[in-house]
């Protein structure tokens, strides 16, 4: 059959059973989306490319399936660029794909022309520039199988003009691209794993993100059970266990309870599941678990020994999550820890948690919010104080239903993700909760929300501050409150409502408010203001270890007026 | 303080952007890159790639972050090889800059 580069494009990614893509056309993509009218792809047409790469990566992070975004050349592909970079850092299955000026043009500074591909390198785990339309039917289903297997990650193909248009004589589509089979871990590191946690006095779960992008949350909430292990989890690992579950310990790290740290700090063994040490979660390295040996499994054997080094003592476990966590239940035998959990029950009554009395608190909004909830809901949030407190606070029953930026920290993620999220979830609530200052980093996706009318319940948490930065300058930068602060505030509501989005203002707690929001067909925005001046407490102050987190202010600072 | 070098040798496929991959990720992780060395092999398919670099405690890891690039089809750490063919280069460029 003959076909163009653009249509067989649209017909590869429907065969990799894409129903959705985001984005927004432009001169050096126009072929693709000529192509598009002739398909059975529905396209979201975002405000702003970033907004589409955060709608792919909802959809992504929902499901763990790869989606799709569309660019034009020059500007679209640079607006792209940060959602890409999240994807990146969170290992996110998304085919960026990007029109580019035509390939005899490439290299002249041409209108709207950047190394798409240079830029990308690296913030993709891989990209390619397509240089003849029949590489087409070899690069895309090849995309597929990058963006999915071992670690996923996002993947970019930059796609001239000329080989959108040019036609193309193929026999037969190829097989859509898939996840390349789980690698198995090597019998030998599994069997010595099993004896570590059979050994072990005082083990602890180190749950990552690997865990729920392995889909072996199941897996692992049957091996601590069986082992009766305590679990915490990172950012990325929220859900992986039920809050609820009494073997799960909450988040560790700069903002995890004081707790959980100091459990952490006694532990004798750490169980590493798809984590990979990251700063926000260890703190200072080398006071994180200091006594403790470690098995660190992971499908990404560079992770093993990245941070922390691996000696005698220690199993480096390589391969699949899921596959080590099937294979240590057939291993390690069942226990009963009455005497660590009796040590663990004393630690948490030492550091008891004392909740916000304050409704309007955002700790406290969040657990009226998860409360209110469907259990099924979806959570996204942007990033800052009010993604810290979601942390905490957030009731996270299930995996993939806490959307967050983790790794990069983007502003700016909640509402396309919640988009996305939206799309490919569509039975289920999706909840966002955004701050004032990272809401109108990508505002304009309210115009796409109106528009697709998806169940999407936006929550601001408005303190007229960029708050996390005005707490850091409170605590460590002798209150210089420099650029953290809005002169001006929005409405927000009003902003909404301009957008055709219904919203209300929440100023002094109202459940009925909330719960209304909740139960309403279709896209809302509540704006509840929030104090402009709350820390979020615990904190590990940068550099310091986890066991020295503050839980207040100090109130002696020297040379502090009042 | 003397660091010793070893090499790595790299079969990588053949094309526009495996160079700058490479590079990239020596810089952007922050791994010391004395050397290249880079011809076709294969009727032009592929490329083998000697990179002189320091063996120290990162060479691990520099190992497993290069064996996660597509493009990359082999990597080995090469004691066996003296570096002599750096050195040689080392005299080609003096000497033709004088
Ligand atoms: C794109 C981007 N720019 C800057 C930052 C640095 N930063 C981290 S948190 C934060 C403040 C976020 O403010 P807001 O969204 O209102 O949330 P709050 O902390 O007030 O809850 C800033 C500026 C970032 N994370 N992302």
């Amino acid at each position: 059959m003959k076909l163009t580069g653009a249509e067989l494009i649209v017909q590869l990614l429907e065969r990799q059973g894409i129903r959705t893509v985001a984005g927004i056309p432009g001169g050096a993509n126009l072929p693709l989306y000529h192509a598009l009218a002739e398909s059975g792809l529905r396209h979201i047409l975002v405000r702003h490319e970033q907004g589409g790469g955060f709608i792919a990566q909802g959809m992504a992070r929902a499901t763990g399936r790869a989606a799709v975004c569309f660019a034009t050349s020059g500007p679209g592909a640079t607006n792209l660029l940060t959602a890409i970079a999240d994807a990146k850092l969170d290992s996110i299955p998304v085919i960026g794909i990007t029109g580019q000026v035509p390939a005899s043009l490439i290299g002249t500074d041409a209108f709207q022309e950047v190394d798409t591909y240079g830029l990308t390198i690296p913030i993709t785990k891989h990209n390619y520039l397509v240089k003849d339309a029949a590489e087409l039917v070899q690069v895309i289903p090849e995309a597929f199988r990058v963006a999915l297997s071992g670690r996923p990650g996002p993947v970019v193909i930059d796609v001239p003009k000329d080989v959108q248009k040019a036609a193309v004589e193929i026999d037969a589509l190829p097989e859509p691209g898939a996840a390349d089979p789980a690698p198995r871990p090597d019998p030998a590191s599994l069997r010595r794993a099993a004896e570590m946690i059979s050994a072990a006095k005082r083990p602890v779960v180190y749950a990552g993100g690997g865990v729920i992008s392995a889909d072996a949350s199941g897996l692992l909430r049957e091996l601590v059970a069986r082992c009766d292990l305590p679990v915490t989890a990172t950012l990325m690992a929220l859900g992986a266990l039920p809050a609820d579950d009494p073997r799960f310990l909450g988040m560790l790290g700069m903002h995890g309870s004081m707790a959980t740290n100091a459990i952490v700090d006694k532990a004798d063994l750490l169980i590493v599941c798809g984590a990979r040490f990251d700063d926000r979660a260890t703190g200072k390295v080398e006071a994180f678990a200091p006594n403790a040996a470690v098995i660190h499994i992971d499908v990404d054997s560079a992770e093993l020994g990245k941070i922390r080094s691996l000696g005698e003592r220690d199993a480096a476990v390589s391969g699949d999550v899921g596959v080590a966590l099937t294979a240590l239940l057939a291993l390690a035998p069942a226990a009963k820890r009455t005497q660590w959990w009796k040590e663990i029950d004393a630690v948490k009554a030492a550091h008891p948690e004392t909740p916000p009395e304050d409704p309007m608190h955002p700790w406290s909004l969040i657990r009226s919010i998860g409360a209110m909830a469907p259990l099924d809901a979806i959570v996204t949030t942007d990033v800052g104080q009010h993604q810290m407190w979601a942390a905490q606070a957030y009731p996270v029953r299930y995996p993939r239903s806490f959307l967050t930026s983790g790794g990069l920290g983007t502003m700016g993620f909640g509402l396309p993700a919640a988009i996305g999220a939206a799309l490919a979830r569509p039975e289920c609530t999706v909840i966002a909760l955004v701050g004032d200052g990272s809401l109108l980093m990508n505002v304009q996706e309210l115009a796409t929300l109106a528009e697709i009318g998806l169940n999407i319940k936006v929550f601001v948490f408005d303190n007229g501050q960029l708050g996390l930065v005005r707490q850091q300058q409170e605590l460590f930068y002798q209150e210089r409150y420099v650029a953290s602060r809005f002169e001006r505030r929005p409405d927000l509501a009003a902003i909404a409502r301009g957008f055709g989005i219904e919203a209300c203002p929440l100023a002094s707690f109202d459940a009925a408010v909330v719960e209304q929001a909740l139960l309403t067909d279709g896209p809302v925005l509540v704006n509840m203001a929030v104090s402009e001046t709350e820390n979020v407490f615990p904190m590990v102050p940068p550099g310091a270890a986890n066991v020295q987190a503050i839980i207040r202010a100090p109130k002696d600072r020297a040379g502090r007026r009042s | 303080m003397y660091i010793p070098n070893t090499i790595i040798e790299l079969l990588v496929d053949n094309h526009a952007g495996v160079m700058s991959h490479i590079t990239g990720l020596f810089s952007r992780r922050g791994f010391n890159l004395e050397a290249i060395l880079c011809a076709p092999v294969n009727g032009g398919e592929t490329s083998r790639m000697y990179l002189l670099v320091n063996r120290d405690g990162r060479l691990e890891q520099i190992v497993r972050q290069l064996e996660k690039l597509r493009d990359v089809r082999s990597v080995t750490v090469r004691d066996d090889y003296d570096h002599t063919v750096f050195a040689r280069i080392e005299d080609l460029i003096t000497s033709g800059a004088g």
